[in-house]
């Protein structure tokens, strides 16, 4: 029951992305197509997990003084492992996720994650967290991914909806990023205070 | 001659063309966290300039001598971030030491520049760009400018904000993303520029 309850933590009440405001980076620079923006929610939730696992065995080993720099070890082995095995695999997905995925070492959820839970919990709890956030941040940067794809392509994961000709090309730049995202949030707040 | 417009190109795609927050989308915690107020905006683009071209500095030449040369390349990622961090450290101490007052307003922020994904970015991306030191250190320099540029005109708008009405659900976060946005495509009229430039200095394209 608890597990559960840390899991749907993860999803709905502290959403990384919605709620927390946490990883905009990613959020924001992957998510020009709905693919992308889940392939890159499902990376990071592998390496969430993993981290939150390993940092939750290790954590009456570490020092407390060096506390930050072996978290950010940790997480960067398993980012240099996801980096090779993306090349191998989905060289595609790799190419077009591009410099973000050296750059998951650097989202504040993982990090603040390993701080604020797996270090102070045991080892199932942890895994859960790492679940419940990792799959909150993927439905956010699918969801986002999806709004910007239709409505700059009229395509929702590569499914065409509507002539592409009628899309708005700037939802798939940058500038689209900020702005479905800003709209988005917008739309979640008027939910919450209902 | 062709050298110094190569110099020139580098530095006006990095601030206006390619701006590293507003284009690349590298850097939004800072960009978002502290732009409430122009004081800390500079305050913050100062320190991220200073880590920036320090960070790019030392990361290339751990690339160049360490990794390459035994061929470590797989190991670039644990290698940089751990440099990084080490660097913000040692910025957080001078600062603390040097100017009490600007360490009070950055506060909780300066650390975070660890996890600045522009630092980390711009160190890779120079190995990736195959600049050469000194190219590399000019576009780190003119990526911070960029980022100082962006962050500053941000805070200027966030502050005018204030006294404007904004409608209940979209206050805080939600008006800024979209001023964000706007700003953003104000600079993608810049977009072509770097192509007009090396045309005009007759540089390959």
């Amino acid at each position: 029951m608890n597990s559960i309850k840390v899991l749907l933590n993860g999803i709905v009440k502290e959403n990384p992305t919605f709620v927390l405001l946490l990883g905009m980076c990613p959020t924001l620079g992957t998510t020009s197509s709905a693919l992308n923006g889940m392939s890159m929610g499902l990376a990071t939730t592998f390496v969430l997990i993993c981290s939150n696992v390993v940092i939750s065995l290790i954590k009456n080993l570490i020092p407390d003084m060096v506390r930050i720099p072996s978290f950010i070890v940790v997480i960067a082995s398993f980012v240099t492992a996801l980096q090779m095995c993306m090349q191998a695999f989905f060289p595609e997905i790799y190419a077009s996720l591009g410099l973000f995925i050296p750059l998951i070492v650097v989202n504040c959820i993982i990090l603040g994650r390993a701080e604020a839970f797996a270090s102070k919990h045991g080892v199932f709890p942890s895994f859960c967290d790492g679940l419940g956030m990792g799959l909150g941040f993927t439905i956010a940067l699918t969801v986002l991914g999806a709004v910007r794809e239709l409505l700059g392509t009229g395509k929702v994961f590569e499914v065409t909806l509507y002539p592409e000709e009628y899309g708005m090309l700037m939802f798939v730049l940058a500038p689209g990023a900020f702005i479905a995202l800003g709209y988005l949030i917008a739309i979640i707040n008027k939910f919450k205070k209902a | 001659m062709e050298s110094v417009y190569q110099y020139l190109i580098i530095f006006i795609t990095a601030i206006f063309v390619n701006n590293v927050v507003l284009s690349q989308i590298l850097g939004i915690c800072p960009f978002l966290g502290v732009s409430k107020k122009i004081d800390t905006a500079l305050g913050m683009s100062a320190a991220v300039a200073f880590v920036l071209v320090l960070a790019t500095l030392v990361t290339y030449l751990l690339q160049t001598f360490v990794l390459n040369a035994f061929g470590l390349e797989y190991l670039q990622t644990i290698a940089f971030i751990l440099v990084i961090a080490a660097l913000v450290q040692m910025v957080e101490i001078i600062l603390k030491k040097l100017s009490p007052a600007l360490y009070q307003a950055l506060g909780v922020f300066l650390p975070l520049i660890t996890t600045n994904c522009a630092v980390l970015g711009v160190a890779i991306l120079v190995i990736q760009k195959d600049f050469n030191l000194l190219e590399g250190i000019w576009y780190a320099f003119s990526t911070a400018l960029g980022f100082g540029l962006a962050l500053i005109v941000f805070a200027g708008i966030r502050e005018q904000l204030e006294m404007v009405m904004v409608p209940k659900g979209m206050k805080g976060m939600s008006i800024a993303l979209i001023i964000a946005g706007l700003l953003s495509m104000a600079f993608m009229g810049f977009s072509g520029v770097d192509m007009g430039l090396k045309n005009f200095f007759n540089l390959p394209l």
